[in-house]
């Protein structure tokens, strides 16, 4: 699959590499920003409070 | 290179043949099978990647992202604060009963927690509100509910344990005696640590003006600190109470003990 995308990117070797990098630095960032923030409410590890999370 | 690779490998027919693009029309089973793990097999090991890097975002990168936000926090609250930096001459004064403040906005500052056990840059802000946008990010959150500093009854925060700044990481080592500081725009509360308790995460009578009595009149002003317990997990609550000792007007300066993370959150250190 990753072989094929990398097949398939535009541009001569080293831009390739520099697609490549930038794609996997995107996702990354989409990560960071997005998933890991919604995922991390499934985890248990950030209950502190008492009762409810949700206080008025 | 990789191209060049696969050239080769089209034009010389090798042993590893799965390497190269098999003619359209002539795909057996067999290939179809191989290509399929294939694609799985990759999927499988990001998926394994992204869980590893949730990880250490988790109990890494959340710490950064905290101990940024709630510096700038401190320091927001410390630029608006008017009083002197350095400490009365006398400590002995009796300013009288404490001024009690009124809840700001849900994740407005309400002041500062000093907590010298936690170390000497032990200096976090305290925001209105429990919600995970208060918890996650800027760090100890008052429940609602609950009195302000210095008032009768109970002033209660909740704070991570582990992850997004780890506030309260340290909250097993207090030790009866310990001094915590709550700096608000009217003034300095000192309280003195007085003993922990492990609940489950339902008891919520550790909230009540006098903690887990219910219906009695409060005639102590009591801080109450939750956390999750034990370390790392859930299935507990670490409940950390301390009784107020002393109250003293910003007018009149930090409590000397403090004076030194005072200055410095007001960048006069």
């Amino acid at each position: 699959m990753y072989a094929w995308i990398f097949r398939n990117l535009p541009g001569p070797l080293w831009l390739r590499i520099l697609i490549s990098v930038a794609l996997v630095a995107v996702a990354l960032v989409l990560m960071v920003e997005f998933l890991f923030p919604w995922f991390s409410q499934f985890t248990s590890l950030t209950d502190s409070t008492i009762g409810l999370v949700q206080q008025p | 290179m990789a191209d060049q690779q696969t050239t080769a490998a089209a034009a010389v027919p090798s042993a590893r043949g799965t390497q190269r693009k098999p003619p359209r029309g002539r795909l057996t089973a067999s290939d179809i099978l191989r290509k399929i793990s294939q694609v799985l097999g990759e999927l499988l090991i990001t998926a394994g990647i992204v869980l590893l890097l949730f990880v250490g975002w988790e109990l890494w990168w959340t710490n950064v992202e905290a101990d940024a936000k709630q510096t700038e926090a401190v320091k927001s609250f410390a630029q608006e604060f008017a009083g002197p930096v350095t400490p009365a001459v006398s400590q002995a004064t009796d300013y009288g009963p404490p001024v009690v403040g009124t809840a700001p906005a849900h994740g407005k500052t309400i002041g500062i927690m000093y907590l010298p056990r936690f170390g000497p840059d032990y200096t976090r802000p305290i925001i209105e509100g429990t919600d995970q946008d208060v918890l996650d990010t800027l760090g100890l959150g008052h429940y609602g509910n609950t009195s302000m500093p210095g008032a009768l009854g109970n002033f209660a925060v909740a704070g991570h344990r582990q992850t997004h700044g780890a506030v309260l990481d340290n909250i097993h080592t207090l030790v009866p005696g310990d001094k915590i500081y709550v700096q608000t725009p009217d003034g300095y509360y000192t309280y003195v640590f007085r003993n922990n308790q492990i609940v489950l995460p339902s008891q919520t009578d550790v909230l009540m003006p006098v903690p887990t009595q219910p219906g009695v009149t409060p005639r102590e002003s009591i801080l109450t600190m939750t956390s999750c317990n034990p370390r790392f997990g859930s299935q507990e609550r670490i409940i950390a109470y301390s009784v107020l000792e002393g109250w003293q007007p910003s007018s009149a300066g930090p409590p000397s003990e403090i004076a030194t993370q005072v200055a410095q959150a007001q960048g006069k250190g």
